[in-house]
């Protein structure tokens, strides 16, 4: 099998990568800056619905209709779209889907490319496969852009640099972008003004466009890309080819469904009423716009995690980011800890389940990257239980084990103390003996091993003197 | 080696083997919300967004595209082939897109003159469809400063009825605002790579 370039190759098991990204203060600075701005501002334009929950619970709903008859909807979808001027081509795996667009770039003879800010391609490595064959391939998303110059990894899904902050960035443009003036102030409005400058001449110029997608519609074969800058805009109107990668599941049934996900996302995502702009084409329009429309529907890992019937809830997930800004354990370690191009609560039950490899140690720590409080499920827009998928996946990481791993052996113990009365009070009264190793605020932070591989990140509460039991039988025996 | 399309189809027919049943799709949200000044509510959405809305009588559009102009300084401005005569006031260089503009012409001119298909008063949206008045997508892109007449009667509440109104097979530009990120620290920046300078005449 060839590897899911979903996950980076040599990125160490989240708990490692975890310490090191706690211990950049300045990494921890940022990315709280940004977390909190964007939680604070999410409530409020989610506040502003009174029908924000059924909003959600249709979108739900949607979603599930969709995955439940995947196979009809893309046909469908294939059909309208072809009936409307455009290619749909079909791509088991990331390498597959690499060599269509490098086929397709090359047809239309092209050096370079333009590129929308897209999850899907960022997933397949798009970039580094068109430039390993002599394709250039400029990224036009503002954030994209750091990372690219900054020669970068992204660490968030919708805003890839929101490890940097004004300064570092200013930093990064000075120093890699032909042009940027000596004198370049560390302002957001001086930064969007220059990568403006920078790339205007390649949107006037280039021939083909590289996109990913936010919904394709089945009954009209309509695509729709959300975006801020007019980079998106850009792209899918200039040049002659325009070719879309989109994920398997992000088609929905009708273009009545378009009305939920169009409330959902701006306000699940960048906190706005609706974003700056949001383009839909269906096929071909002769006299405005691409001439050319190539739509590459992507499996990569998507029809394996549709098959497992809890973890295939991972596949409604419409790349909001919510759930990464609100996440406690995001805000500490940032994106980069997660290894993948979905960092996250999301990250963490998708990236595993694309990978699907058992025997890959990095993609299955990353349900463990979770206190499994729930703030992602409150605030995700399709209502993705991300704490009961996460505790599923633990669970088939365990069992993939087998009966000889720790946890089974210490599980098979409890289950032979827990099976007796005699046993589980002897155990009980040996237990409270523990509460010795406790400190005087009565936590125990290093245990002996093998408990010191439990103790090594997490405190335990020292037991007390008395069982419940033993309490019970003196007071009221 | 066997076809892309029929391994994945028959990938996900495996996977569902289980064959769950969807339950019906809850629509019970609003697709209308009551709203007392529908043109105020979009006035002040849109406002919101940094853009400018002027409310004009419908005999005083051409004064106003005027004054909006001369505002802005803008000397050249660019029209779709079927902009009415009367929006074009005289006094500009009004340039009409017939036969097509090459890209680096509407990089040269000071604006874009077009109506608008249907705005949306609660998200402060105008939607474009190529139809009347709108030309194609470029000319409404490239240029840094677009100036829209927006009708009264093309006002809707909420965003599922603006979607009821709209053909899905025409091209379909929403601008919700000047173009913007938020890339940096998270905080919202007018002024990217669309137009960096949106203005809406409301005729009422």
């Amino acid at each position: 099998m060839r590897r899911n370039p979903v996950t980076w190759l040599g990125t160490p098991t989240f708990p490692r990568a975890a310490s090191a990204a706690l211990a950049d203060p300045q990494l921890r600075r940022n990315l709280r800056h940004a977390t909190h701005t964007i939680r604070t501002k999410r409530a409020g334009a989610v506040a502003e619905l009174p029908d924000w929950e059924s909003l959600r619970r249709a979108g739900e709903a949607i979603k599930n209709e969709v995955l439940f008859h995947l196979d009809g909807y893309l046909e469908a979808l294939e059909a309208a779209v072809t009936a409307r001027g455009g290619t749909v081509h079909w791509a088991r795996d990331a390498s597959e889907a690499n060599e269509i667009v490098l086929r397709l770039t090359r047809a239309a003879g092209a050096a370079e490319v333009v590129k929308v800010k897209s999850m899907a391609t960022a997933e397949i490595g798009l970039n580094d496969a068109l430039e390993s064959a002599g394709i250039g391939v400029v990224e036009t998303d503002l954030a994209e852009l750091i990372v690219q110059l900054g020669h970068d990894r992204p660490s968030h899904i919708l805003v890839p640099a929101i490890h940097r902050n004004r300064a570092e960035i200013r930093e990064i443009f000075a120093r890699e972008m032909p042009g940027a003036p000596a004198d370049l102030a560390a302002e957001p409005a001086a930064l969007a003004e220059v990568a403006r400058a920078h790339l205007r001449r390649k949107f006037l110029s280039a021939t083909v466009a590289v996109s990913g997608a936010n919904f394709a519609v089945a009954d009209t074969g309509s695509v729709v890309v959300l975006e801020s800058e007019g980079n998106g805009r850009m792209c899918l109107t200039l040049p002659r080819t325009l070719i879309t990668v989109m994920g398997l599941e992000k088609v929905v049934p009708t273009w009545r469904d378009l009305e939920v996900f169009l409330q959902l996302l701006p306000r699940s995502s960048t906190a706005e009423r609706m974003n700056p702009y949001t383009s839909i084409w269906t096929g071909v329009t002769p006299g405005d716009g691409p001439q050319e429309f190539h739509l590459v529907l992507l499996d990569n890992g998507r029809t394996a995690t549709l098959a497992d019937p809890v973890g295939r809830a991972a596949l409604r997930c419409i790349r909001c980011s919510a759930c990464l800004n609100v996440c406690p354990v995001y805000e500490r370690t940032g994106g980069a800890a997660y290894g993948s191009v979905y960092p996250g609560p999301i990250g963490a039950i998708l990236t595993p389940q694309l990978v699907d490899d058992p025997a890959d140690k990095q993609a299955a720590s990353l349900p463990y990257a979770s206190s499994l409080c729930g703030a992602c499920f409150e605030v995700c827009p399709v209502r993705i239980d991300i704490p009961e998928v996460l505790v599923h996946l633990r669970a088939k990481t365990v069992a993939a084990k087998g009966k000889r791993s720790g946890e089974a052996a210490g599980m098979a113990a409890l289950a032979w103390i827990m099976g007796n009365r005699r046993r589980y009070e002897a155990a009980q009264k040996a237990g409270s003996l523990a509460r010795l190793l406790g400190g005087a605020d009565g936590r125990i932070s290093h245990l002996p091993w093998p408990g010191s591989r439990w103790t090594a990140s997490r405190d335990l509460p020292a037991p007390p003197k008395e069982s419940f039991r033993a309490w019970w039988r003196r007071t009221h025996g | 080696m066997a076809d892309a399309r029929a391994v994945i189809l028959n990938r996900i027919r495996a996977a569902m083997a289980d064959r769950p049943s969807a339950p019906p799709v809850p629509r019970d949200y609003d697709t209308h919300r009551p709203v007392d000044d529908l043109l105020g509510l979009f006035a002040e959405r849109v406002a919101d967004y940094r853009a400018t809305v002027r409310r004009v009588g419908a005999g005083k559009l051409a004064a106003a595209v005027a004054t909006a102009l001369h505002e802005r300084g803008a000397r050249t401005m660019v029209v779709p082939p079927d902009v009415p005569a009367s929006w074009c006031a005289e006094g500009f260089r009004w340039l009409v897109d017939d036969p097509p503009l090459a890209v680096d012409e509407l990089d040269a001119v000071d604006g874009v003159l077009t109506g608008t298909a249907v705005a949306i008063a609660e998200t402060g949206t105008i939607v474009l469809d190529a139809g009347p008045a709108q030309g194609r997508r470029a000319l409404t892109l490239v240029p840094d400063y677009h100036l829209c007449v927006v009708r009264a009667e093309q006002v809707v509440g909420t965003v599922p009825e603006a979607l009821a109104a709209l053909d899905p097979v025409r091209p379909l530009t929403f601008i919700s605002g000047p173009s913007a990120t938020s890339d940096i620290e998270l905080n919202r920046v007018e002024g990217v790579h669309g137009p960096r300078t949106l203005e809406l005449l409301l005729v009422t």
